[in-house]
């Protein structure tokens, strides 16, 4: 009876845990060891010759791998960086109870709800270099066309994904800031702190914990990105917004090298892997820091 | 070092008006005390003296000269808040000393007045702790020191104690009224509880519904309560009322009510128009004293009720007649529940209010 009670809980959440287990586990050990054959699409894993580490050793020195891991850390980089420094601009600016604020709040969270192959075809045509709207504009004012998605591309590239996804940042932030004490900024003010004071020293230090787990989200998220860029520009023009998203896809489907595809998923996989532990390593350590200062408290009545 | 006066003040949040001209002066280095039940106004009129709140209309001066459309810190004053408002994420020594920073002061002098003010409210050993690892006490240590190193002339306080357990209240009170002997500043203190009122005023502000209804010392207050409201707020246990009619009987005044007849003092008899008759009588649990003996006409003969044992005193709730009335007397007065007995009235602890405006007669 006792035994019985102790195991109901295991036994309902059984079928759950194995069917996430199939679902999660099964692909990604699929993945990992189809990454150690030399396996083509038109052979079952069964019959792909295994090659040990060869195909981590090969992409480790290829120099196209390696500039695709390039583009997509510059790519990453870039992109959260802008995002955080506008969608906490913005939200800093935003924080404010004047008419009409809701609605303009909701008409910048809308980007972030649109199709990334929508937005991807949306940028596509505005950088048209004759007929898109950058262009026929900067021509109607008299300036030179820009070569947007060709000698540009990686820029253009960034500057759609800061469009789509500072919204992200700006809501968060906004949150964050709503829910700072409000007499602590108050204090602030009669010590005799301006606005920008406040904001230095008050909200964003405030606001820090909060920033960091959205900057690392957005940043494994921004290693992920395909559709938006497939859309543009393909990885082109030469390689130069190939993001390793998009050469595994290539990989697998134009160079037919399926042990390869997986080999650099894996390596993808190990970064984000680390990216979440760190993200991980940071909320634990907070929480940690909150519980020592509570102890600290009690222990002296 | 400062004297403020704020003139005809107004607060309205939309259409609801919340303070109605308040109109008060404060000396140079008095600490004075708004007291008054929760929501009638206190925090906002100091909120708008600090800063917080905007000015409806009327003005806030200080020395002479309007300060309503100045920002908060350009009026030269500190204040401490309810939930102490301390910075999270800044140590002890680095929240006293923001202000300083802020005025870019030398480093050397920043670090002498925080170790000074550290000294005062006695946080020396804490001064690299953040305020999470505080008790609440000891943040409340900080949200002082804060202030008092800001030198400012006006220091304003919004319920400083309320989040402080009874023993620590009283202790924390009676610091206070110790470093008001010390530090010569012009202080403003909201409180709701009226023995912080009472004990730490030089004058008692008391508010209700957004009016101020009285103003003076605690004395002045406490003996003389300008009409019911004030006079049944202070005092604790609270003030008896019975509601009685003047009978005028050859030349001596009484009150009677349903089940007492008492002799009005001559002296205030004097003051009294001819044409009141319905009054409020109000006594003071303090102003009766058990005696047995008494005259009729100077005594309240009380049913005891329930007794109230806090020590060297007891509290009695007692009926007269219909109405309740408390009585405060020494524990070791022999007394029986459900006995009736005669208490006598000193005669100038008998206070009468005009029954329609409540007004002190
Ligand atoms: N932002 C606001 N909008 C509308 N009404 C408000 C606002 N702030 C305060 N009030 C009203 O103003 C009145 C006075 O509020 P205030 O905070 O000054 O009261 P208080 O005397 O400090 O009370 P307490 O002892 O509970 O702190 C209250 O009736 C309150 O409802
Ligand atoms: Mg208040």
């Amino acid at each position: 009876m006792n035994t019985a009670n102790r195991l109901a809980p295991y036994m309902f959440m059984a079928p759950a845990a194995v069917i996430m287990g199939l679902c999660l586990l099964y692909p990604l050990g699929y993945m990992i060891y189809g990454s150690f054959l030399d396996w083509n699409p038109s052979q079952s894993i069964g019959e792909a010759d295994f090659v040990g580490f060869k195909n981590y050793i090969n992409l480790f020195f290829d120099p196209a791998f390696r500039e695709s891991l390039g583009v997509t850390l510059t790519f990453a980089v870039s992109v959260v960086i802008a995002e955080l420094v506008i969608g906490v601009g913005l939200a800093l600016l935003l924080d404010r109870n004047i008419r009409g604020m809701s609605l303009l709040r909701t008409l910048f969270i809308l980007p972030m709800m649109i199709a990334p192959v929508v937005v991807g075809l949306m940028w596509r045509y505005m950088y048209h270099p004759t007929v898109g709207t950058f262009n026929r504009f900067l021509k109607s004012i008299g300036l030179e066309g820009v070569d947007w998605l060709g000698q540009n591309a990686l820029l253009s590239v960034i500057i759609a994904d800061i469009w789509q996804w500072t919204p992200f940042i700006f809501i968060l932030s906004l949150a964050a800031l709503q829910s700072l004490p409000r007499s602590a900024l108050e204090a602030a003010r009669i010590d005799g702190a301006t606005n920008w004071q406040q904001i230095v020293y008050i909200k964003i230090p405030l606001m820090m914990p909060v920033l960091i787990v959205t900057a690392l989200l957005r940043l494994i998220d921004a290693f992920k990105v395909l559709e938006v860029i497939l859309v543009m520009t393909e990885g082109g023009p030469g390689l130069s917004t190939e993001i390793v998203a998009l050469r595994i896809s290539r990989t697998a489907t134009e160079f037919r090298e399926l042990g390869t595809a997986a080999a650099m998923s894996n390596y993808l996989l190990i970064l984000l892997l680390l990216l979440t532990v760190a993200m991980f390593a940071f909320t634990r350590f907070q929480d940690a820091r909150a519980a020592r200062l509570a102890r600290q408290v009690q222990e002296e009545g | 070092m400062a004297e403020i006066r704020l003139e005809k003040l107004v607060k309205r949040y939309g259409s609801v008006e919340v303070l109605h001209g308040i109109e008060l002066e404060m000396a140079d280095n008095e600490f004075t005390v708004l007291v008054g039940p929760s929501g009638c106004g206190k925090s906002t009129t100091l909120r708008m003296i600090a800063g917080l709140e905007s000015v409806s209309s009327g003005e806030i001066y200080v020395d002479g000269r309007p300060i309503s459309h100045l920002d908060p810190k350009d009026r030269g004053l500190a204040m401490v808040f309810q939930d102490y408002a301390l910075y999270p994420h800044m140590d002890v020594a680095g929240n006293i000393s923001f202000a300083l920073r802020l005025q870019k002061r030398p480093k050397p002098e920043i670090q002498a007045k925080v170790k000074e003010v550290a000294e005062v409210v006695g946080l020396t050993d804490f001064l690299h702790r953040k305020p999470a690892a505080l008790s609440g006490g000891q943040r409340q240590r900080v949200a002082m020191a804060r202030a008092l190193a800001k030198d400012s002339g006006i220091f304003l306080f919004d319920e400083p104690l309320s989040n402080l357990d009874a023993k620590l209240r009283g202790q924390m009170r009676a610091e206070l009224a110790v470093m008001r002997q010390t530090v010569q500043k012009n202080m403003i203190y909201v409180t709701h509880d009226q023995i912080e009122a009472m004990t730490l005023a030089d004058r008692i502000v008391v508010m209700h519904g957004g009016y101020i209804q009285q103003q003076g010392s605690p004395e002045e207050l406490f003996k003389r309560p300008a009409n019911k409201f004030v006079a049944g707020f202070l005092g604790s246990p609270p003030m008896n009322f019975l509601e009685a009619e003047l009978v005028r009987d050859a030349d001596r005044t009484f009150v009677q009510g349903a089940s007492f007849k008492l002799e009005v003092p001559e002296d205030k008899a004097a003051t009294l128009a001819a044409t009141t008759r319905q009054v409020i009588v109000g006594i003071r649990p303090s102003d009766l004293n058990f005696s047995a003996d008494a005259e009729d006409q100077v005594a309240l003969d009380l049913k005891v009720r329930v007794s109230e044992y806090i020590g060297a005193q007891s509290v009695l709730l007692c009926a007269c007649g219909q109405d309740d009335v408390t009585v405060e007397l020494k524990s070791e007065t022999p007394i029986a529940l459900g006995e009736t007995l005669r208490f006598a009235v000193r005669p100038e602890g008998i206070h009468l209010f005009d029954r329609s405006t409540e007004r002190a007669l």
